[in-house]
């Protein structure tokens, strides 16, 4: 089955990405992404901009509300997820637990909602 | 009560619930194998501790008086259940007893018949540190969870699973005959050498969720010993976690920099814990009855002979891989006795080892690759090693030991 490892990463971690080559924040992630394509759980994936360029919409009332930023004020913020195909939650907290970012900020593991996904798209 | 006085009631409640957990719960469920409602009649009984001893002053035996007030709860949380008609003996026994409040705490000691239940074949293994860390220790299910990588729900409703296994399933609290002893030994010993945490420092993967749990295995191990003190694997069991333990201080540098082993200043081992293992060793051997954890700690027993020679000899530490791979091939077995060859008879020989472990089982095995990066790096084969390396920090859970590969990668 499917887990979406949700990336939840600090400020400094988004500093980092700016950071040069040797960067060990950097070299750390090359490194997971190569052990996971190899070891055949890697799905897909991206990481996302900083949260500051986030915008949120919401209608409320039938009015707009468009703020600056992310829709959740706290100090980790989303950077990105991963998808793995694995047997079970134990080998995707395994995966999580080995996440360069689960040392500096948090890693969220979800199963992935095939069944909904279905509903949705027919 | 003052503070003071309240404090050291606190702390003597700390220290017993600490000391006695194991005893009373494998008293109160060695007749009913109903481990849950023990550990729910001892809760409720170190509550009543709380609100008490503080209040009315320490009693003068307290295990006994944890005893009495759990028997008397554990009565009522039977009753509570509605329990099978079949259990009514053993509730006019408990209640025979219970009434007898100036009992010596002189109780038998039922932990040993506890522990072969926690690690009954008809349990799954996966469960058998886990159940005894809870019933002999006393430890909750959410530190449990942490140490296993398991959400702390989960956890709980496995060991309730688990619990409820041993109550209906007609396992019995018994020491196991003769015949079988041996191997239902090794699943006791297997448990609590888990709980300790697999592939610690001989290779480049410190356990950061065993360390915490390290003190506590030791702590089983010496339980077990005190319960059944002729068995040469059980003195193996604790000369290996001891000769690891004495090391805990020379494992990380100053700056919480990750050393290895070989690069370990041996000033900074534990001589008494080391005398310690090395005792039990000796007690080991002179039984005449080899076996895994001897082997596994003769090997560390090598390497805590640098202290004294300043050198290891890396021919000894290959002979006793040999034996080992041949009574438990597991891939750290084989990792380790890879890393042996290579220092033995050069990184060649190593790798040659290293690359007869198939490569299904590699392929999330964090020490094989960190191992196999070192002995190209070694050989000069940058490209394979950089690859190497990738998947090795990549797959290193402890942040400390991917900053020493990714260091080591340049």
């Amino acid at each position: 089955m499917q887990f979406a490892l949700l990336i939840f990463e600090s400020p400094e971690a988004f500093a980092a990405r700016n950071a040069d080559e040797n960067d060990p924040y950097l070299g750390a992630w090359r490194a997971y992404y190569k052990a996971l394509v190899e070891a055949d759980v890697y799905v897909g994936g991206n990481s996302l901009q900083p949260p500051e360029t986030g915008t949120t919409v919401q209608l409320k009332d039938g009015k707009r509300r468009v703020q600056d930023g992310p829709f959740a004020d706290t100090k980790e913020q989303l950077g990105g997820f991963t998808i793995l195909e694995l047997p079970s939650l134990d080998e995707a907290l395994e995966w999580a637990a080995r996440c360069p970012a689960a040392s500096i900020g948090a890693v969220e593991v979800r199963p992935v909602s095939p069944e909904f996904r279905r509903r949705v798209t027919g | 009560m003052s503070g003071i006085e309240q404090e050291a009631a606190h702390r003597t409640i700390e220290r017993v619930a600490r000391e006695s957990y194991g005893r009373l719960v494998a008293y109160l469920s060695s007749h009913t194998r109903d481990v849950g409602s023990a550990e729910d009649a001892l809760s409720n009984a170190l509550v009543a501790a709380l609100e008490t001893w503080p209040r009315d002053g320490l009693p003068q035996n307290p295990e006994a008086w944890l005893l009495t007030t759990a028997r008397r709860s554990f009565i009522d949380v039977l009753r509570h259940q509605q329990v099978a008609e079949a259990s009514e003996p053993t509730l006019v026994l408990l209640r025979d007893e219970s009434k007898d409040v100036t009992l010596s705490p002189q109780f038998p000691d039922e932990r040993l018949k506890l522990l072969f239940v926690c690690a009954h074949p008809a349990i799954d293994p996966a469960m058998h540190t886990p159940l005894m860390l809870q019933t002999v220790l006393g430890l909750d299910a959410a530190r449990i969870a942490h140490a296993f990588l398991i959400s702390p729900t989960t956890m709980g409703q496995r060991l309730v699973r688990a619990k409820t296994k041993i109550r209906d399933g007609g396992i019995r609290f018994e020491i196991p005959q003769e015949r079988e002893l041996p191997q239902r030994l090794d699943a006791v010993l297997e448990a609590i050498y888990a709980a300790f945490g697999i592939g610690w420092d001989d290779m480049a993967g410190v356990d950061q969720r065993g360390r915490d749990l390290a003190e506590e295995a030791i702590w089983l191990a010496r339980v077990l010993l005190q319960l059944i003190p002729r068995e040469a694997e059980v003195h193996g069991l604790l000369a290996l976690m001891l000769h690891c333990e004495a090391r805990r201080a020379a494992r990380r540098g100053p700056d919480g920099r990750y050393v290895p082993l070989s690069e370990q200043d041996c000033q900074k081992w534990s001589a008494p814990l080391m005398e310690e293992a090395e005792r039990h060793l000796d007690e080991a051997s002179s039984r005449g009855r080899s076996g895994r954890f001897q082997l596994e700690a003769a090997i560390q027993s090598v390497h805590a002979e640098r202290a004294q020679s300043g050198g290891i000899q890396w021919n000894a530490i290959m002979v006793f891989y040999e034996q080992l791979i041949r009574i438990s091939p597991t891939l750290g077995t084989r990792t380790g006795y890879a890393a042996a060859v290579a220092e033995a008879k050069g990184a060649e020989a190593g790798l040659a080892t290293l690359n007869g472990i198939a490569p299904d089982d590699i392929s999330a095995y964090q020490p094989y690759w960190a191992v196999r990066a070192h002995l190209l790096q070694r050989l000069g084969k940058t490209p394979e090693a950089l690859d190497a390396f990738d998947r090795a920090i990549g797959l290193a859970e402890d942040p400390a030991v991917r900053q020493f590969l990714l260091q080591r990668r340049g």
